[in-house]
Order: structure tokens, then C-alpha cells, then sequence
């Protein structure tokens, strides 16, 4: 498992960055141009970078007047047919959930950064935490459906902001990149690839006559064609629930169609969005579950644990939402145990035990802003190992 | 001079037939508004495709679904913020937002603000019906102190927004105010606001005769737009009157035209030098942010 440091030989310098750099530099490679921010910590590097950057490939940078007008700004500069980022923390994710739903209700695609902080309100701006994998996914009000991405790494920063928008433009989703603290502001060593000339994903634009244009058709693969301001569509976008035509509608049978397509959407294309990596899955007994800087801890504890002859996996879901379900039933099918360490008061272990239904799941949960340390891991698997086999 | 292009003005062509009828009350002064604006986009020859119009919630919220352009309909008070993204990545078309009392001075005020202050090119019409009609009658930062409304059943004790005076104090390069009753005057005031190289603030002073009119006896609609003309209603913009329509001095027009910078065009300006100087930099780490 390579979540730090590139496995290949270098073929570029390697650069010293921090994760909220990284993050910038992935959105300006995937193409984004435009950014609608407000300064928080610790998000607000990503901002203060792409406001040097974004001037430099034609694209805009504004930093709004506080994060709703931030989340709005991104989703009309995605109207216009551009690809937007904002980032923020707690708090402002809390402050932009209902124009989440709007992006999500609408089928607008744009990309949202929450690095996480302590919590709950203000909480600890400076400290890690894991406290919104269950907000990331179920914020806004009403049903929608919703892309979550979990880096755990500098690296894996900027490359899954990269896959944000290689997943939001030809899915028409809002996609949320969430990652702590730890590794929002700790530096380390990556080789980035040029992305020039890289082909990125790109939105399904509408094609043929505008008077057969209906703006959220069903087709064939649930995604209906977005059409650009200035093509000749004329449409009309609304958050109100609505029919194919994307006028408001209160048929019941239209709306169940349409919302029905919505919530079901992402379905067929699975082996597009879902992503995880497995370590020692095989003959695990006891499988480790955990995200970001857990995740971290989780790598070292797997080594402390191999050293002692235990024998411990670990599944890390880097696409969190929608959670990679049968991978994690897959690399459970040996565990007799499982422990989900968490930056947080039990979110993630409730979605494993919920998939796991009847193995023991068991957490660690932390919520005063100190890491949960590779010994902490290990000491809970060794426990669990040595009551499992009693 | 006002120009009377009204016989061959068909505001049909502006309007998606399919979704007639509309769905505003009898006597509500909205629709005068939103054929001001069309008026006005008709003579001003605006590409249709270029045109895009961003609304809020609320009555005034609904117009846009009505306007055959590209329309975008979000969320409550918004607009302004949605606008401005829109209109920063693509300037190449104009935006319109049209939004209500309390969408735009309540729930949207900071967004009004920091628009005025900004300047980017936008015109935004905020129809003043004094009231949040949608919601059932509710009392607004506009409506008048003493007004009956359903959450202010003793009258209103608040004073209400001068909408202009916050705009222009704002700092908004154009603000101007009409009435629903003088239809050409409030076109030439859009098509005006609508010419004017930034940030376009217009309050349209409509009426909502079916539940603000009806609680506050003030009879048909006709006779609330005939106040409107006779003694430009809102006399309780600045002091507490027992009769919200006696005569005021309520001006109305433009109000405030001033040039400056336009934010997009600035924007843009800057970051075509900073290019240009990296360009000429014999830098190695030139642009490597």
C-alpha cells in the first residue's frame, strides 16, 4: 500500500507541500477555473494558493462574503459551464449544506473541500477530527445523492481532487473531498505528474435541436445531457422538484420518475466511483476499517501487529459515500473482528456494522483532537485477537 | 425622452407559452414588472441565449421560469451569489436577478451589500410588495410600520428599508426606484440599469393586493397602484405614519450613476499583466505557485 510516496522512481522533482497545496494544484490540473471561497482554518490555504493560480490559466478566483455565498458562487460559475471548486471547514460545511442539495437536486457538478476540525460549532479550528463523514453524507435536507472522497495522503489529495472532478462533470453531482487537519497542514514529499495534454472526464453537453432537448431525460445511462448557457437550449434550472422538461412539478408520478432517477443514478456506474485499497485482507482475523490520518496510524499499527505474528487487515475506503459495500464484505469474509478507529464519537463503525451485520465491530473513538496513535491500534487488536480466540 | 416601442413589442415572444397561465394573483404588480423587463430586453435587442436570468424564492422568485432564456431559479436569497458566479466565468452573457423584499434585504442582505460594493456586472430588480406573499402574508424588512401582516397582528413595530438608500450607502454604481403604475417610465429605467457597465440596483414598488392589500383593507388593485402614482406609497420608508400611503417625497428614477471599475473587467485586466509579466520572466521558477 503506497498512500505516502509515489512507488515508481521519480521521473519529475519532487516537491515538499502541504496537503491544502496539493489540493490546488490537483484542481488547477483537473481543469477547474473557478474558486468561490471564505477564509477559514484550516482550509484556507487551498484558497490563498488558487488565488495566485487560477489568474494564471485564465480562471477566476473570488473569495466571497461568507460560505454560503461561496458554495452559491461555485454552482453558478458551474451553470456557466465551468468547472468550480470551494473549500472550507466544519463550520462553513454546516453553513453550505442547503445549496449542496440544490447542486445535488439540480444535477450541477462542482466539487466541495471540507477539511476537518474539531468539533461540534467552533470547536477546535487547529486540531484534527473525522466529525462530518456522517454530515458529508447526509447534511442537506430531503433524499439526494451524494459522491464522498476520503484521501489519506498529500499525494492522495491532489490526485483524488483530480478524480472529484472526473466523477462530478460526466456524473452531474456535487462531489465532496473530505480529509482532517493532520493532513490538510502536514507537509510531505510527492512527485506530480504533468497533467498536461491528460484527458479529463468531461460533462455530457446537450447536442441535436433544441426543441427536442428535454433538460433531465432519463437516457441511457440515467445522466441526463447539461446544456451551456449561449447554446440555444434556454432552459429553465430550479430546485423545486421537477419534471424531464425541468419545470416545476408536483405530479406524483413525475416526480417520483424523476427524483427516482436521481437517487438511483449512481448505481450503474460503480465501478466508476467506488475506490478503496485492502492490505493483509486475506487472512486477516482482525480487519481494521479507518480513513485519512486513522487510516495512517492504521498502516503503522498493521506492521507493529505483523511483528507480533497478529494477524490484522485493513480496508480503507477512499471513496466514503457511497460506501464501497461488497469490498468491504469481501475483505471482512476471513475477520472475526473488527475495529474502526475514528477521529470522532462512532460515525464510520455505525456504517460498517451496518454492512457487517452480526460480526463484532468495535471503534475507537477520539475526539480530543490527538490523533489516535499506531500503538493505540495495535494494543485493540491484540485485545480483540486474544478474546476472539477464547 | 421615452421611447414608444410599445405596438411592436409582443411580450409573447419573450414568454414560454407553455407555461401559461402564470400563477401570480389577480392585481399583483409583478407581472407589470416582469413585461417592464422584457420591454426593455426587446428594445435593447439582447440575444435571448446571452440573457440569463437568476431568481430567488418567493413570488417574484417564480418570474424567471416564465422568460424564454436560460433561467436559473435557486435558492432563498441567493440569487445575487449564484449570479456572481455566473456572471465572473462567463461574461460573455448577461445576467439579470430578479428577487423579492425579503429575499433580497432579509435572508439575501449581505449578498446585496457585498453586490453594490463589488461591482461586478449584474442588474437586479427587487420587487417590493412590502409583504412575503408566497409564504401567506408574512411581515418583510419593507413593509410599512403599523401594516397588518400575519406575524405582525398588533401592526408593525420595525421600521422598514429604504432599499435604495442601502444600496446606494452600499456603494452601487447605478441605483434607481419605479412604480408599477408608470410602465414605460419603469422600462426605461431597466433597459437603463440594464445598459449600465456594473452593478444595477432597481426596486420596482409592486403591490400585493390579495393578501397584503385584503389584510390591510386597502381595496382593489387598482386603487393600491393608483396610491403608487398619486403618493408613491411608502411614506413609511423613514418615519411611523398611521396612513403608509399619504405624500411623500419618495423619489424615483435613477437615483445614483456613478462609473467605476467594473469588477470582472478588472479582474480580468489584472490577471492578463500578471501573465504577461511571467511571461517575460527569465524566472525558472516562473509561475510555480
Amino acid at each position: 500500500m503506497n498512500v505516502g510516496q509515489p512507488a515508481s522512481a521519480p521521473k519529475l522533482p519532487w516537491r515538499l507541500i502541504s496537503g491544502n497545496h496539493a489540493c490546488a494544484l490537483g484542481a488547477v490540473a483537473a481543469g477547474c477555473r473557478f474558486f468561490a471561497g471564505y477564509p477559514i482554518t484550516p482550509s484556507s490555504e487551498i484558497a490563498e494558493r488558487l488565488s495566485r493560480l487560477l489568474p494564471l490559466v485564465d480562471g477566476v478566483f473570488v473569495q466571497m462574503e461568507d460560505e454560503i455565498a461561496s458554495i452559491a458562487a461555485v454552482i453558478g460559475a458551474s451553470m456557466g459551464g465551468v468547472k468550480a471548486l470551494t473549500a472550507t471547514s466544519g463550520p462553513g460545511f454546516s453553513l453550505k449544506q442547503e445549496n449542496i442539495g440544490y447542486a445535488a437536486g439540480a444535477e450541477i457538478p462542482c466539487v466541495i473541500v471540507n477539511v476537518m476540525r474539531g468539533g461540534p460549532s467552533t470547536g477546535m479550528p487547529t486540531r484534527p477530527a473525522q466529525g462530518e463523514i456522517m454530515q458529508s453524507r447526509w447534511g442537506s435536507h430531503g433524499d439526494y445523492p451524494i459522491i464522498v472522497l476520503a484521501p489519506a495522503s498529500v499525494r492522495e489529495i491532489h490526485d483524488e481532487n483530480m478524480r472529484a472532478f472526473d466523477l462530478a462533470e460526466p456524473l452531474r453531482t456535487p462531489v465532496v473531498i473530505l480529509y482532517d487537519q493532520d493532513i490538510a497542514q502536514r507537509t510531505e514529499t510527492v512527485e506530480l505528474g504533468d497533467a498536461n495534454g491528460v484527458a479529463r472526464a468531461q460533462r455530457k453537453w446537450a447536442s441535436g435541436p433544441p426543441a427536442a432537448y428535454q433538460p433531465y431525460a432519463t437516457g441511457e445511462d440515467g445522466i441526463p445531457a447539461m446544456s451551456r448557457p449561449g447554446a440555444g437550449y434556454r432552459v429553465h434550472t430550479t430546485g423545486l422538484n421537477h419534471a424531464e422538461n425541468g419545470f416545476p412539478t408536483q405530479s406524483p408520478q413525475a416526480v417520483e420518475r424523476n427524483l427516482g432517477r436521481l437517487l438511483t443514478k449512481f448505481e450503474r456506474h460503480r465501478d466508476l466511483i467506488d475506490s478503496w485499497q485492502t492490505l493483509g485482507c486475506d487472512d486477516a482475523e482482525v480487519l481494521i476499517v479507518a480513513i485519512g490520518i486513522s487510516a495512517r496510524a492504521a498502516l503503522r499499527a498493521l506492521e507493529i501487529c505483523r511483528a507480533r505474528s497478529l494477524r490484522a487487515g485493513l480496508f480503507r475506503p477512499i471513496t466514503l459515500w457511497p460506501f464501497p459495500e461488497n469490498a468491504l464484505r469481501e475483505a471482512a469474509s476471513q475477520a472475526n473482528a473488527v475495529l474502526v478507529p475514528e477521529m470522532n464519537a462512532g460515525q464510520l463503525s455505525l456504517e460498517v456494522g451496518r454492512i457487517l451485520g452480526g460480526k463484532r465491530v468495535e471503534a475507537i473513538h477520539r475526539f480530543n483532537g490527538e490523533p489516535i496513535t499506531p500503538a493505540e491500534i495495535a494494543q485493540r487488536v491484540e485485545t480483540l485477537a486474544r478474546e476472539m480466540n477464547q | 425622452m421615452i421611447v414608444d416601442s410599445a405596438s411592436a413589442f409582443d411580450v409573447r415572444t419573450y414568454l414560454r407559452q407553455e407555461m401559461m397561465p402564470h400563477f401570480l394573483c389577480p392585481g399583483c404588480g409583478h407581472g407589470i414588472a416582469l413585461r417592464a423587463l422584457l420591454w426593455a430586453v426587446y428594445e435593447l435587442g439582447l440575444d435571448k441565449d446571452k440573457l440569463a436570468v437568476v431568481s430567488g424564492i418567493g413570488c417574484a422568485g417564480r418570474l424567471s421560469a416564465y422568460i424564454d432564456a436560460n433561467t436559473f431559479h435557486v435558492t432563498h436569497g441567493r440569487p445575487l451569489a449564484y449570479a456572481t458566479g455566473l456572471a465572473l466565468a462567463r461574461p460573455d452573457l448577461h445576467v439579470v436577478v430578479i428577487t423579492g423584499d425579503g429575499d433580497c434585504l432579509a435572508i439575501g442582505g449581505n449578498h446585496l451589500i457585498h453586490a453594490c460594493r463589488r461591482n461586478l456586472k449584474l442588474t437586479c430588480l427587487m420587487l417590493n410588495n412590502e409583504v412575503y406573499g408566497m409564504t401567506g402574508g408574512q411581515v418583510s424588512p419593507t413593509t410599512s410600520e403599523t401594516r397588518l401582516t400575519t406575524t405582525t397582528p398588533l401592526g408593525n413595530s420595525e421600521p422598514n428599508f429604504d432599499a435604495c438608500t442601502l444600496a446606494a450607502a452600499a456603494g452601487a454604481s447605478f441605483v434607481g426606484r419605479e412604480v408599477t403604475h408608470h410602465v414605460p417610465k419603469l422600462k426605461q429605467l431597466i433597459r437603463a440599469g440594464l445598459e449600465h457597465p456594473g452593478f444595477a440596483f432597481i426596486e420596482v414598488l409592486s403591490d400585493c393586493t390579495e393578501i397584503f392589500g385584503r389584510k390591510n383593507e386597502l381595496g382593489s388593485s387598482a386603487e393600491m397602484v393608483l396610491r403608487q402614482k398619486s403618493e408613491l406609497r411608502p411614506s413609511a420608508y423613514r418615519d411611523t405614519v398611521d396612513s403608509p400611503f399619504r405624500s411623500s417625497d419618495l423619489p424615483t428614477g435613477i437615483l445614483t450613476k456613478t462609473e467605476r471599475p467594473e469588477y470582472g473587467a478588472a479582474y480580468r485586466t489584472a490577471a492578463a499583466a500578471q501573465r504577461a509579466r511571467l511571461a517575460a520572466s527569465t524566472d525558472q521558477n516562473k509561475g510555480r505557485t
